[in-house]
């Protein structure tokens, strides 16, 4: 299959990006990721500078191939990441639009990689569970509600791949945050410092420059991993009750 | 700051402020719609001319009044500020931005507040102000309460008028989206998404930001066509 390309080229972030054309002989079973390995393959052998984009794992799971595909982040499949899209999805003769995230938190590095640190000074804030060092305890020795631990591993299925802020029409971090929030929050062991948490998640959050959601859902329906915005209510409600129901003040973003 | 400043400036606590004042101002649709309704009994005015001086004059009434003023204020400043920070979130726009998943009002809840607000302004300085600080001639129905301002002949003039019944009609048809996504969103903010509970709280709410609507647009149109 032919496919023409336009792709979001940028030296760094100081610098003004624009698109390039370019053409490609794709195969239809090839991954999306793949179609750009071959791209890049050909720009190389002809001297030409390879479009950059961020990978890792090619599975689904690391969250590293941000890109914006056709206008939504990892393209148009459904719970699907860029690397596990495959081109079957896409028509012969199409054009496809590739783009960055684009967010002010997510600053441009290169081409379509973008810095998403943000995301790991959040849960530098809170996205973690105090444990004194010593023995692992036994798995089974603190009870959990089966529906509480299924409702914990939704939200920890979250790989901080940013589509929900990519796709926000308001750049929140509202879905990732009310995530990490959630999966540990609804553990017993992630419960007992989950006040403190949840303020200084969402305090770092809002002092990185993301937007205020808007209840628009279209995070829910792009996430790859398809993250439920009953996390986003979850922390609302959370972070309220935290305010006046506990003695932790919040600070200033 | 202190922790509530801190708290009322925060993401949360913003949305929060136009979640509260945002279900306020829901509630007193309904109350003003009912209200209006009375413009529909073929009475020459009477019972809605003095339901209005009941509005305009019981301490009740004249101090809730002022918690709507406040709340309608609130609901705008928020609402700007909120739109303001969010288009800074995001320096450069997408090219190709035609994501089948974004539901048009959701999008558009500050465009469409926007309108709502200059309709508000247009519908404040017709009826409003008028009744407040014009002379609005009066009308005595020897019911005991002595003569009472003629609301009814002032809306019915202005209900002649097809410019404004068009002006009108679209306001409702903005209402009703800005309700769409309001409704619903709103308790969302206060972290009220249930399993149970949500579909129900989706269904009413947009079974009531088209019903409301549609009552208040029926009013103008009936008076132009009908009396």
């Amino acid at each position: 299959m032919k496919l023409t390309l336009k792709i979001w080229k940028q030296k760094n972030n100081s610098s003004a990006g624009k698109f390039e054309t370019y053409s490609v002989e794709a195969d239809e079973h090839m991954s999306f990721l793949e179609m750009l390995d071959v791209l890049n393959q050909s720009l190389l052998e002809q001297k030409k500078e390879p479009v950059v984009f961020e990978h890792d794992c090619r599975e689904g799971i690391c969250g590293s191939c941000s890109m914006v595909i056709n206008g939504q982040p990892h393209g148009p499949n459904k719970g699907t990441t860029a690397c596990q899209l495959h081109m079957r999805y896409f028509k012969d003769g199409q054009t496809i639009t590739i783009e960055p995230w684009r967010a002010k938190a997510f600053p441009i590095v290169k081409d379509l990689v973008v810095d998403r640190s943000a995301f790991d000074r959040i849960i530098q804030a809170g996205g973690y569970i105090s444990v004194n060092t010593g023995q692992a305890q036994d798995g089974n020795a603190i009870p959990i509600e089966k529906g509480l631990a299924s409702e914990a591993m939704d939200a920890a299925t979250c790989i901080g791949c940013g589509a929900c802020v990519a796709a926000c029409p308001n750049a929140s971090a509202m879905l990732f945050t009310s995530a990490k929030v959630s999966h540990l929050g609804l553990m017993p062991q992630g419960e007992i410092e989950h006040t403190k948490r949840v303020q200084s998640m969402v305090t770092q959050m809002d002092s990185e420059g993301f937007g205020n959601c808007s209840n628009v859902g279209v995070c829910e329906a792009e996430c790859p991993k398809g993250i439920s915005i009953e996390n986003i209510a979850r922390m609302n409600r959370q972070y309220i009750g935290s305010v006046f129901g506990s003695q932790t003040k919040v600070e200033k973003a | 700051m202190s922790w509530i400043t801190n708290f009322l400036t925060s993401s949360i606590g913003r949305k929060l402020i136009m979640s509260l004042t945002g279900l306020f101002l829901i509630q007193f649709l309904l109350i003003h719609l009912i209200g209006n309704l009375q413009l529909l009994v073929d009475d020459g005015g009477e019972k809605f001319n003095l339901y209005a001086q009941f509005m305009t004059t019981n301490p009740v009434i004249k101090a809730a009044s002022i918690l709507l003023y406040a709340g309608i204020l609130l609901h705008i400043i928020q609402g700007l500020l909120i739109w303001k920070q969010n288009s800074g979130s995001r320096n450069t726009r997408y090219a190709v931005s035609k994501n089948p998943n974004v539901d048009f009002s959701s999008k558009n809840m500050a465009w469409l507040g926007t309108i709502i607000m200059v309709f508000l302004i247009l519908h404040l300085w017709q009826f409003w102000f008028k009744m407040k600080f014009g002379t609005v001639p009066p009308i005595d129905y020897n019911e005991g309460t002595g003569p009472v301002k003629d609301l009814y002949t002032l809306v019915a003039a202005a209900f002649k008028n097809p410019l404004y019944v068009i002006a009108y009609v679209i306001g409702m048809i903005v209402i009703a989206l800005h309700l769409k996504h309001g409704f619903q969103s709103s308790f969302q903010t206060l972290g009220l998404n249930h399993k149970k509970y949500t579909p129900f709280i989706k269904g009413l709410g947009l079974i009531y930001s088209i019903l409301v609507p549609l009552g208040f647009a029926i009013i103008p149109i009936y008076f132009y066509f009908f009396r």
